[in-house]
């Protein structure tokens, strides 16, 4: 029964973690070319998407909100901020984890584009909580669109790891 | 004894429920964390162990992977300073013929200050020392907008400090490590910075909002503000010194007053950590603490360059030209014996006295009878 067997946590959980935090700090450079800068997106995000959609797991919320802390020391956020939005997206889609089993690629872009709109807003909603301020609308705007073209990765992974398992397909 | 050969091997509970309670867990922890952050109050304990040691690990990786970038950077100015030498040259000249301007007023006036200083007496804050520094990594995000600095502990660097590049202010530091230091930049939603209108003096705070352009609030005044304006910061509070170039004013989209910040318009690669203390800081509070009180003088109504006190009681509805004598011939006098004598040295006293008359006798103040009453003291 070989499609029954465990996927290893350091290969769907371990390896995106490591590529994320590497592609985090390469994004973080302080490079400026013809006054503009790298964007930042959130690299998180597509772990968090393809996570819920590979398969319900014990151990994927905690690898998101230790990469969520990360996030938040490294840029020097509030502690906190990044695990819990992230966690928000990842539980949405959890949750709705049947309705996107066999959909398309581009309608399963829209779905992770809809799972960084939540997550920014929870962010949005979390800050403006923290720090009794409204964050700018234009800046989340661009940092959402950064985020929301990463989606190749996530498909990537889920490709890489949905039929690895048959108990949740 | 194992565990599956116990009474709860055969214990099955589906994954679906245990992940969902492993993501609660987990959502639990995040809102924990997230509630004790205390961020905001930028305070060098708020700034924990885990951060420190985040920022002394990321200080030299991040530096690594940034140098490509600043070798590629220079390699561009480089070439860019070649093909552009002459008009370069040109515009260099002329930007020098106007300073030869400004030089020659600036020593006029450092000369006159210099002169109004020591015939004040005037105590100025003394110099800032600096420390430079280069960033290694930043943080453009909408919800965090930092910068890591190479320079921390071992410099003298300590929470608070105002940074600065070339062309105006950074931010100010908000973690400290051994090795590296944490930067909050004016557009942060964190950062509030007292600062100040620099043709009209009006105060303001600049507000970050995660965008490039900070917010002015609580601008105080009619007409306080005009577009293009210098807005420098105020020193009010302490937090940073007085005068330091912050940005010109704009009027954003949404019909509120951002500031367009010197410092975006080069890139901060390098910067200067300001190592200020506020002037009230240096001093020497435990001497400044007054031992012994001075003892509690009222004031003399008598002495006083307003004139006498008046009595809360209106004036009575008597005549005016008795009621006069009766109050200014009584009352002073017998209150306080030492007081007569400046008017009774004065001969002009009379007049003094109905020029502006207690207020007693304010309502015959037309009328001569108040001098003769007080002739007898």
């Amino acid at each position: 029964m070989t499609g029954a067997r465990p996927l290893n946590p350091g290969r769907w959980l371990g390896v995106p973690m490591l590529f994320v935090i590497l592609a985090t700090i390469l994004f973080a450079a302080p490079i400026r070319m013809w006054g503009l800068q790298l964007p930042e997106p959130i690299f998180a995000m597509v772990p968090a998407f393809a996570w819920a959609v590979i398969r319900p797991s014990i151990l994927a919320p905690f690898a998101l909100l230790l990469l969520g802390l990360f996030l938040d020391t490294f840029w020097g956020g509030p502690t906190g901020l990044w695990g819990l939005s992230l966690l928000v997206a990842y539980a949405s889609v959890l949750a709705v984890r049947n309705m996107l089993t066999g959909q398309s690629r581009p309608m399963l872009w829209v779905w992770y584009a809809g799972a960084c709109a939540l997550s920014m807003t929870a962010g949005f909603l979390f800050t403006m909580m923290d720090s009794l301020a409204m964050p700018s609308l234009v800046a989340v705007f661009w940092q959402f669109l950064a985020t929301a073209l990463l989606f190749p990765f996530a498909h990537r992974l889920i490709d890489r790891f949905e039929d690895a398992d048959v108990r949740f397909r | 004894m194992p565990f599956r050969e116990g009474p709860l091997g055969d214990l099955k509970v589906p994954l679906t429920w245990t992940a969902a309670v492993a993501l609660i867990v987990a959502v639990v922890i995040a809102v924990a964390f997230l509630l004790a952050d205390r961020r905001e109050t930028l305070q060098q304990q708020a700034y924990g162990v885990t951060r420190q040691t985040v920022d002394t690990v990321a200080k030299p990786v991040s530096g690594v992977i940034a140098a490509p970038g600043r070798w590629t950077g220079v390699g561009v100015d480089a070439v860019r300073n070649y093909f552009f030498a002459g008009s370069e040259n040109a515009r260099l000249k002329a930007e020098l013929k106007e300073m030869r301007t400004y030089r020659d007023k600036y020593l006029a006036l450092v000369d006159e200050n210099e002169r109004y200083k020591s015939l004040l007496g005037l105590k100025t804050d003394p110099p800032i020392p600096m420390v430079a520094a280069r960033v290694v990594a930043d943080s453009r995000g909408p919800f965090a907008n930092t910068r890591l600095a190479d320079a921390g502990k071992e410099k003298g660097v300590v929470v608070g400090n105002p940074v600065m590049n070339e062309r105006g202010l950074v931010g100010r530091i908000v973690g400290v490590a051994p090795g590296a230091s944490r930067v909050l930049l004016l557009t942060d939603i964190a950062s509030r910075t007292p600062v100040m209108i620099d043709r009209t003096n009006s105060r303001a705070i600049l507000t970050g909002d995660g965008g490039p352009n900070p917010k002015l609030e609580y601008l105080r005044g009619s007409e306080p503000i005009q577009a293009g304006d210098r807005v420098v910061t105020s020193g009010d509070g302490g937090v940073v010194p007085r005068g330091l170039p912050v940005g010109a004013a704009v009027k954003g989209l949404d019909g509120r007053w951002r500031v367009v910040l010197f410092a975006d318009s080069t890139s901060i690669d390098y910067i200067r950590i300001l190592l200020f203390k506020d002037f009230a800081q240096l001093a020497d509070q435990q001497a400044l603490a007054a031992k012994v009180l001075p003892p509690v003088i009222t004031e003399n109504p008598e002495q006083s360059i307003l004139g006498p006190a008046r009595p809360a009681t209106p004036p009575p509805a008597a005549p005016a030209t008795t009621a006069p004598a009766a109050t200014t011939g009584t009352a002073p006098a017998a209150a306080r014996p030492t007081t007569p004598a400046p008017t009774a040295t004065r001969p002009a006293a009379a007049g003094t006295s109905a020029a502006r008359p207690p207020a007693t006798t304010r309502p015959s103040t037309t009328s001569p009878a108040p001098a003769p009453a007080r002739t007898p003291q």
